[in-house]
C-alpha cells in the first residue's frame, strides 16, 4: 500500500478536476442526448406518438430492422470465422489479413456507398448484367444491405481477435486429443469462452447497422416509404422542417444507443473486463 | 511451417474469411481505384486542383485537426479523473464516453445543430460573443469534436490504468512536488497514447458525414466538407469527379491507418 499523499493531488485540485471533467462530459455529450428527448416532446405527447405511428416512419423502422437482420448475422459469422483463422493458426500474410479486416474503419461511409454505386448502378460495372435479369441493387433493399454490411464488417472480428488471441488454443488442443470433432470443439469449448466478447461485438455491430447514415444515404435514393431507413427518415423530416417528428424518430435511435451502452456497461461490470479495480 | 495443425477448420475458416473480405471490401475498393485511375493523371490534377475541391479539403483537414486537438485537450482531464479518482457518478460518466460511438450520426447531427443554431441553447450564447456556431466552419469543428472525443479517452485510459505508481512514488521520494511529478513523469508517459488518440480522432473526422452535414450549412467553397462534395458530385452524375476525390481521400486514410498501426506498436512496446 502506497502512501496516499504523494501520488494524488490535494483535495481542492481533485474537486476542480472532477468538476471540469463533469462540465466537459455534460456539455459535450449529455446535453445533445437530453436535447433529443426535449425537442421530441416539445409539442407534446400526441405529436410525438403520431410521428412514430406515421406510415413512413413505420416502414423506415421495418427497413432498418430488415437491413440489420441480414447484415448483423452475416458479419457475425464472418467475425467468428476470421477470428478462428487468425488466432488458431499461423500462416503467411496473417498480420496483413488482420489489418485488412480493419480497413472499413478507415473508409468514409460516403465512399463505402460510392463503391457500390460504381459497381451496381445502371452505368456501373455490373449494371448491364443486373438490368438483363431485372435486378435492382442501387436505390433498393439489396444496396442498403450491402452498404450496411460494408460499414459494420469489422465489429465482431475486431472484438474477438484480441480476446481469442489472449486465450490461446490449449483448451481446443486438449479437446482434439480427447477426440472432439470440429464443430463440437467450437460449440463446447470456444463459444463458452468468448460468449461475452461475441455478444459485445454483435451489439456494437447492430448499433452501427441500425444507425448507419452516410453509406446508406448514398445507395438508398431516399424513396419515401420504400428505401428510407430510420436515420434517413430522420434526415428527410428534418429537412422538411418537421422538427418534432424528426426528433421523435431520433429518440428511437437514441434509445438504441442508450440500450447498447447500458448492456455494454453491464457486460463490463459482470465479466470484470476493463473493470477499474484500484489495486 | 512444419508444425502440423492440430485444430481443425483452417481451410474452411480462412477460405471463408478471404472470400468474404474480397467480395465485400477489397474488390469494391479496387473497382473505385480502377475507375479513378482510368481517367489519367491530367484529369486527376484538374479535378483535385479545382477551387471547390481545395476549399473543401482545407475545411475538412483543418476542422478535423482542430477538433482532434480539442478532443485531446478535453480528453486528458476526463481520463485522468476517470482512472485516478473515485466519486459518485463515475461509472455513469465512464459509460457516457462511448455515446458518440453508439449514437447514430444523423441524430448527433440534428441535435448539435439545434443546440448550436443561433436560437439554440449554446448557439444564442455564442452569438453574443460574436461567434456563429451552426452553419459555419465552427459548426463543423464542434460536430467533429463530439465524434472524436471518445477515441482519445479510450486510448488514454488503458495506458493510464497500467501506469505503475512506483515511478510517481520514486519521483516524490526524490523530492519532486506533485505538479513537477505529473509534468515530468506522468505526462511524458502519456504522450504516445495522446498522439495515437489524436490520430484516431483525426482519421475518423476526415470521413465523417452524418453529424456534419446538418450543422455545416453546406455552402460550396465555405462550409462544404469533402465527403459532402463526393455526394453532390454523385448526385449531379459527375461520377468521375466523385471517384477521383474519393480515391484521393482513401489514399490519405490508408496512410493514416498505417501510421495508427505503427503508433499502436509504439504503445504496446511502451507497455512491455
Amino acid at each position: 500500500m502506497s502512501h496516499p499523499g504523494v501520488t494524488t493531488e490535494s483535495r481542492l485540485v481533485r474537486m476542480l478536476l472532477i468538476g471540469t471533467a463533469g462540465l466537459i462530459v455534460g456539455l459535450l455529450l449529455l446535453m445533445p442526448l437530453l436535447a433529443v428527448f426535449i425537442e421530441a416532446l416539445r409539442k407534446g405527447w400526441e405529436v410525438f406518438l403520431a410521428s412514430l405511428h406515421d406510415e413512413a416512419a413505420l416502414s423506415a423502422v421495418k427497413l432498418t430492422l430488415t437491413a440489420a437482420a441480414v447484415s448483423v448475422p452475416l458479419n457475425t459469422l464472418f467475425g467468428v470465422g476470421a477470428a478462428w483463422a487468425v488466432t488458431k493458426f499461423r500462416f503467411k500474410g496473417r498480420a496483413l489479413l488482420i489489418s485488412l479486416i480493419d480497413l472499413p474503419f478507415a473508409v468514409s461511409p460516403v465512399i463505402a456507398g460510392l463503391v457500390f454505386v460504381l459497381l451496381f448502378s445502371p452505368h456501373g460495372w455490373f449494371g448491364r448484367w443486373l438490368e438483363e435479369y431485372d435486378l435492382k441493387v442501387i436505390f433498393a433493399l439489396p444496396g442498403i444491405i450491402i452498404a450496411t454490411m460494408f460499414v459494420t464488417f469489422p465489429f465482431v472480428a475486431r472484438e474477438l481477435i484480441p480476446l481469442m488471441a489472449a486465450q490461446g488454443s490449449d483448451q481446443e488442443e486438449a479437446a482434439v486429443t480427447l477426440g472432439a470433432r470440429g464443430w463440437q470443439i467450437f460449440l463446447r469449448v470456444t463459444l463458452p469462452n468468448i460468449k461475452w466478447g461475441l455478444l459485445y461485438g454483435v451489439l456494437l455491430c447492430n448499433a452501427r447497422a441500425m444507425g448507419e447514415f452516410g453509406a446508406v444515404s448514398v445507395v438508398s435514393g431516399h424513396i419515401r416509404g420504400e428505401t428510407n431507413t430510420l436515420p434517413l427518415h430522420v434526415e428527410v423530416l428534418y429537412n422538411e422542417y418537421q422538427f418534432s417528428a424528426a426528433f421523435a424518430c431520433a429518440t428511437l435511435l437514441a434509445l438504441l444507443a442508450l440500450v447498447t451502452l447500458g448492456i455494454k456497461s453491464a457486460i463490463e461490470h459482470f465479466t470484470g473486463h476493463r473493470h477499474h479495480g484500484r489495486h | 511451417m512444419s508444425k502440423r495443425r492440430v485444430i481443425p477448420g483452417f481451410g474452411l475458416s480462412l477460405g471463408f474469411t478471404l472470400c468474404y473480405l474480397s467480395l465485400l471490401i477489397l474488390i469494391p475498393l479496387a473497382a473505385l481505384f480502377l475507375k479513378a485511375a482510368g481517367l489519367g493523371w491530367q484529369e486527376w490534377w484538374r479535378l483535385l486542383g479545382s477551387a471547390r475541391v481545395l476549399a473543401a479539403a482545407r475545411l475538412t483537414f483543418g476542422a478535423s485537426a482542430c477538433a482532434a486537438a480539442l478532443s485531446a485537450i478535453l480528453g486528458l482531464p476526463v481520463t485522468w479523473v476517470l482512472v485516478r479518482y473515485r466519486f459518485p457518478g463515475r461509472r455513469l460518466m465512464d459509460a457516457m464516453i462511448d455515446l458518440p460511438f453508439a449514437l447514430p450520426t444523423a441524430v448527433a447531427g440534428i441535435t448539435l445543430t439545434t443546440i448550436y443554431a443561433p436560437n439554440g441553447w449554446v448557439g444564442a450564447w455564442l452569438l453574443k460573443l460574436g461567434i456563429k456556431g451552426a452553419y459555419s466552419p465552427v459548426g463543423v469543428f464542434i460536430a467533429l469534436t463530439f465524434i472524436g472525443f471518445p477515441f482519445v479517452v479510450r486510448t488514454l485510459q488503458p495506458v493510464l490504468e497500467d501506469f505503475a505508481k512506483d515511478t510517481e512514488e520514486a519521483a516524490a521520494t526524490l523530492g519532486a512536488g506533485r505538479w513537477l511529478t505529473v509534468r515530468r513523469v506522468v505526462f511524458p508517459m502519456m504522450v504516445p497514447a495522446l498522439i495515437t488518440g489524436f490520430t484516431l480522432a483525426f482519421a475518423r473526422a476526415l470521413g465523417e458525414y452524418g453529424s456534419v452535414i446538418f450543422i455545416s450549412g453546406n455552402l460550396p467553397m465555405k462550409t462544404e466538407i469533402l465527403p459532402l462534395l463526393i455526394v453532390s458530385q454523385l448526385e449531379q452524375f459527375n461520377v468521375p469527379a466523385a471517384a477521383v476525390i474519393a480515391s484521393a481521400m482513401l489514399v490519405v486514410s490508408f496512410m493514416l491507418l498505417l501510421s495508427i498501426n505503427l503508433l499502436q506498436r509504439w504503445l504496446d512496446w511502451q507497455k512491455s
